[in-house]
């Protein structure tokens, strides 16, 4: 029996008269990392930000068909996009840091979400912090300004201030592509070690990485999902012709 | 004919003589304020009530009177500006009717000579309210006038806070006000601060809309409804009245003073409030 978390049906997502996502439907399961490859405006992003529906916030979006969380629809009338956002996380390709402390980026969540006393304060922030693996390098610093630390340490801080707000699912929209080698594998190694407590959903432009991290692989060109099977089916034995030429090169 | 790089040094001759100028204009009118005006300027000048017209005695109420009318039109016209800029940049659609008309009064009222907003609140608020020469009246004439200079500076300043900042907030389920009054406000701060301290130039500069609306009485101000003469009044009496033109100076060196002391505590409070390290 398969677990699960999100089920994509007919999703459909037009910026006023574009069609940016011909109707998609996938099924992301409970505690595997799910990575969309394809090129540069094939709608993986699109589609990874119509699960939050951050989509939203462009005028002129419409969404149609459906997403499900637990089999809940999360485009309904009334589901409450900021219970949802909290269940489901989001890591940004560029590493934005909010301009005050490491300690006061990982409280943001809490502290919006109502969390008041100190104490409980300070064990989130730490074991937030412990759990993206930052916790080491910044520990006796915390009340430093954030954008003093590396690229690859922001990158972690921001999953840090996801993990803070205790999600379900991580969607991540391309982590690693403003990051250097070794921090981009601690990146990787993280992910690996999240996928345990948490789903992941992975957009990436890097098909090593998606071979190397993913269990599941979406493959988007034009706006169609062409392609979506385990990630060693699909990298070894594509059943498209297009994933096929993708994956060996041939465009994008 | 010039060789280009004989070009390019009278081109860096004219820039640099140019920036010169700026730096020299101030300089020399500075100066010459200070050498008229500093013979009078003492303790007691600053701390004494005017006495004749103000030929004799200080200008402490007229100093008091400016403080207090800056205070509470910025009081009436922060709140206002920062909220329509808020309001513009953050919860107006686009292609909103109602935000166009928002823009184009802020621009048109922006560019209307302070003269005219005088003539409004002398009508409205003097006469019609029936709110007399006072400092109520004149605060709220001075409010109009700095409100689209606050809702212009805090709208460029909410503008250029990195989207980024916004989507982050969101994803992490803060609102959309969490997001503006703990994200997006703190980073857009030292706009909006230069924005203020840009209104308080020009109030504490107005001379011609407070004489209709706050009138020109010398006495200290005892409460909103007191009419006020402020320091640039004061000083546009005296030179015009030829009570005292060394006074004049005196006065003009003090506003100069009191405009250089606002800026500094305003960029204080701004590198205070800008510490990274702060809590939100």
């Amino acid at each position: 029996m398969k677990n699960v978390k999100l089920r994509a049906e007919q999703l459909q997502v037009f910026y006023r008269d574009f069609k940016a996502l011909h109707e998609v439907d996938m099924d992301v399961l409970t505690n595997r990392v799910t990575a969309l490859i394809g090129p540069s405006g094939c709608g993986k992003s699109t589609f990874l930000r119509s699960i939050n529906r951050l989509n939203e916030l462009i005028e002129g979006t419409l969404t149609g068909g459906q997403i499900y969380l637990d089999e809940q629809p999360i485009y309904h009338r009334e589901r409450d996009v900021v219970e949802l956002r909290k269940q489901i996380g989001m890591v940004f390709q560029k590493p934005s840091v909010f301009p005050m402390s490491i300690y006061e980026n990982v409280a943001y969540g809490p502290r919006i979400h109502g969390v008041k006393n100190r104490q409980q304060l300070s064990e989130v922030v730490e074991k937030s912090l412990k759990a993206a693996n930052l916790w080491d390098e910044v520990r006796d610093r915390l009340n430093s300004p954030a954008a003093r630390l590396s690229g690859g340490q922001q990158q972690r801080l921001v999953i840090a201030r996801v993990l803070a707000v205790e999600p379900e699912v991580i969607l991540m929209d391309e982590p690693a592509s403003a990051l250097d080698p070794i921090s981009t594998s601690r990146l990787e190694e993280l992910i690996g070690e999240l996928k345990k407590q948490y789903t992941i959903v992975i957009v990436t432009h890097n098909m090593q990485q998606a071979a190397r991290i993913s269990d599941y692989t979406g493959f988007f060109l034009n706006g169609q999902l062409v392609e979506f099977s385990p990630t060693d089916e699909l990298f070894v034995n594509p059943r498209d012709k297009r994933t096929e030429d993708y994956i060996t090169g041939r465009f994008g | 004919m010039l060789t280009s790089s004989g070009h390019d040094r009278m081109i860096r001759c004219f820039l640099w003589f140019s920036g010169l100028s700026v730096a020299a204009i101030l300089f020399i009118i500075v100066a010459y304020i200070a050498i008229k005006g500093l013979s009078v300027v003492s303790l007691d000048f600053i701390m004494e009530a005017p006495r004749r017209a103000g030929k004799e005695g200080g200008i402490s109420t007229t100093i008091v009177s400016t403080i207090y009318l800056t205070l509470v039109s910025l009081c009436l016209a922060v709140p206002l500006g920062v909220g329509s800029a808020i309001y513009l940049e953050e919860y107006a659609r686009r292609s909103s009717r109602f935000a166009g008309l928002v823009n184009l009064a802020a621009e048109t009222l922006a560019g209307i000579p302070s003269i005219v907003f005088g003539l409004f609140g002398f009508v409205f608020f003097v006469i019609y309210l029936n709110l007399g020469w006072s400092i109520i009246s004149g605060s709220l004439t001075m409010a109009i006038m700095i409100l689209p200079t606050i809702t212009r500076t805090s709208q460029e300043a909410i503008l250029s806070v990195p989207i980024q900042y916004r989507e982050n907030s969101l994803a992490l389920g803060a609102s959309k006000w969490q997001t503006v009054r703990r994200v997006v406000l703190p980073s857009a701060v030292p706009g909006i601060i230069t924005g203020i301290i840009l209104s308080i130039g020009r109030a504490v500069g107005e001379t011609a809309a407070l004489i209709l609306t706050a009138g020109s009485a010398l006495g200290m101000p005892g409460g909103l409804f007191d009419p006020a003469r402020t320091m640039s009044v004061h000083l546009y009496v005296l030179a015009m009245e030829g009570i005292s033109m060394e006074r004049a100076y005196g006065t003009a060196f003090l506003i100069i003073v009191l405009i250089m002391v606002i800026n500094y505590l305003a960029n204080l409070s701004l590198s205070r409030m800008t510490n990274p390290g702060r809590r939100i």
